[in-house]
């Protein structure tokens, strides 16, 4: 199963961070839930290939055309901090 | 006038729109007064005002205002996904499918309340608070399409448009009595809807009838060069006018219709197939032997895709800012206090089933289970035409019943995951009612029998005569 040490480092993986009762809750849900998910190890898979993907596509291609993309104002707009030109963020080394 | 406007089915409404007795700008005015009313909490947001160009009257969706769940971008409308980690985005562009169905004659009317992200079962999971089923307001319309499903159930609405990754069109179209069609993967295009799980995701049609879901869904499919997996249908879809089935082979699959299915359900489901019979269809049993494994690899699946598409979730370019001082933090406060608890579990579930290690036991042997539930169908295909199965195994639930139990709310979709898997399309509709509640009857067929699906339909319909009023409150 999944212990409280597995959560809180799958937790950091996926920047999520999860309050102490989180995680204890956390530990039991995931665990039940993947005691259920198991029983797909005890099928014999060998040599089933595998499905990523329903639709059989390979390499869509469109003419290498230049065209406008979204003005940047427009990108810009929505977001929660921008000084005019980009997206602002705190530096990742502070 | 307007109150017997708004007992038209759309296809309906659209004919009075086209012989001139009633305007476009009425029939706008007369829905988005109705969607006021809403009581249900089904809209997250409403219209204030006819669209800044009215259809032609003569257009193919005859002017028929249309519901559209929230997590379909719409420009300069807000679209949150049902999640307050987007309260307040307004998209600069417009998703394709609701682009194509605009400029087909169905003008936006609002945005319906939906589980965030799309995950869930009931509803519940909205970071907006519930939607209630029409048909009792102590219940769940279902999820996560079910603000979509309830608005049409209840008249709130003509005609709604969701998407269903793992049953999110069908399952709340059975649980608030009306139809809902999730069509094969890559028919509509997926650019502009906020994604959950990418390779299974796709747009469809819930409406009061299955004319109006062919209506809808003619002008919702087509390839599109922002979606480089979309490839639209091979054929036009055809408004289905079939009264009979005669020729046509059920399978019934006894891994879906047996076990966990309660007996006011089945009750209804054996009917419908005597009225198949009746109507000169064959039904035989067919085997699905890899069902049981379905919910597994679609919760190993669907949440792995989850957790890298919900990554963009970090507070920079676009929704809900938290936190500070370094980056790490600012990504870490923002989802923690943007995302709910069940898109929470999902991120670790797919985080944990992706990372090192436990790829290959999990996200991999789901992929191969995938391959043989596909297998399953193909080989089924070759000896029916269309697969018959309850849509649910029970009727609507009560709100708050299965919310402490993730893995008992997940269970419960074992009627719907499979098709999504599998690629294939299929279509809940009313069979008829059990303690009062509409249960739903679903018919999966090959990749792209779209329009098999919707003729027989169309006829099980007519003999069914499902009266929906009841849930119009």
């Amino acid at each position: 199963m999944i212990d409280r040490e597995q959560v809180l480092h799958v937790a950091r993986l996926a920047r999520l961070r999860l309050s102490d009762d989180e995680v204890e809750q956390m530990t039991g849900e995931l665990s039940s839930i993947l005691e259920h998910i198991e029983k797909i190890s005890a099928l014999d898979l060998d040599g089933v290939e595998p499905t990523s993907h329903v639709v059989e596509l390979e390499n869509v291609l469109r003419p290498d055309e230049p065209r406008p993309s979204l003005p940047r104002e427009r990108a810009l707009e929505q977001a929660p901090d921008t000084d005019g030109s980009g997206f602002r963020v705190p530096s990742p080394g502070a | 006038m307007s109150a017997e406007l708004l007992k038209l089915t759309a296809a309906g409404a659209a004919e009075r729109v086209r012989a001139g007795e009633v305007s476009c700008g009425e029939l706008f005015e007369a829905w988005r007064e109705r969607a006021g009313a809403d009581e249900l909490n089904a809209y997250l947001w409403r219209a204030d005002g006819p669209p800044a160009e009215q259809p032609a009257a003569d257009s193919p969706l005859g002017a028929v205002p249309l519901a559209v769940k929230d997590l379909f971008c719409t420009e300069g409308v807000p679209s949150a996904a049902g999640s307050r980690i987007l309260e307040g985005y307004r998209p600069p562009y417009t998703a394709t499918a609701v682009q194509r169905l605009a400029s087909a004659g169905a003008p936006l009317l609002g945005k319906t309340n939906m589980d965030e992200f799309a995950m869930g079962s009931s509803n519940e999971n909205s970071g907006y608070g519930p939607v209630k089923n029409p048909w009792d307001p102590s219940r769940v319309p279902g999820g996560s399409s079910g603000g979509s499903a309830a608005a049409v159930a209840a008249g709130l609405a003509p005609w709604a448009i969701g998407t269903d990754t793992g049953g999110s069109i069908r399952q709340p179209a059975a649980l608030c009595g009306v139809v809902g069609l999730k069509p094969t993967y890559g028919a509509v295009s997926r650019c502009g809807m906020i994604a959950f799980a990418s390779s299974l995701d796709q747009a469809g049609p819930l409406t009061r009838d299955v004319t109006d879901a062919a209506l809808l869904l003619r002008h919702m499919v087509g390839a599109d060069p922002c979606d480089s997996t979309s490839t639209g249908l091979p054929e036009e879809v055809r408004l289905p006018s079939a009264e009979s089935l005669e020729g046509l082979r059920f399978g019934v699959p006894p891994e879906l219709t047996g076990a966990g299915i309660e007996p006011g359900v089945r009750e209804v489901f054996e009917a419908t197939l005597a009225r198949i019979e009746e109507l000169g269809g064959s039904v035989q049993e067919v085997a699905l032997p890899h069902s049981d494994q379905a919910i597994s690899a679609y919760y190993l699946i669907a949440p792995a895709e989850a957790s890298a598409n919900l990554a963009r979730f970090d507070g920079v370019r676009y929704g809900v800012r938290k936190g500070g001082g370094d980056l790490r933090s600012l990504y870490e406060e923002t989802r923690e206090a943007g995302f709910g608890p069940e898109v929470k579990r999902r991120i670790m579930l797919g985080t944990y089933a992706l990372s090192s290690g436990y790829y290959d036991a999990y996200y991999g042997r789901a992929q191969q289970v995938r391959t043989k539930i596909a297998d399953d169908f193909r080989a089924a295909f070759e000896t029916v035409d269309l697969i018959a199965t309850p849509t649910t195994p029970t009727v609507a639930f009560a709100l708050g019943e299965k919310t402490d139990d993730p893995l008992a709310m997940y269970l419960n979709d074992f009627c719907t995951v499979p098709m999504p898997l599998a690629g294939i399309p299929a279509i809940s509709i009313p069979g008829g009612l059990s303690e009062g509640l509409p249960v739903g009857f679903q018919l999966a067929g090959p990749a792209f029998s779209e329009n098999r699906i919707l003729d027989a339909a169309h006829a099980l319909e007519l003999s069914i005569g499902f009266d929906g009023s009841a849930g119009r409150v």
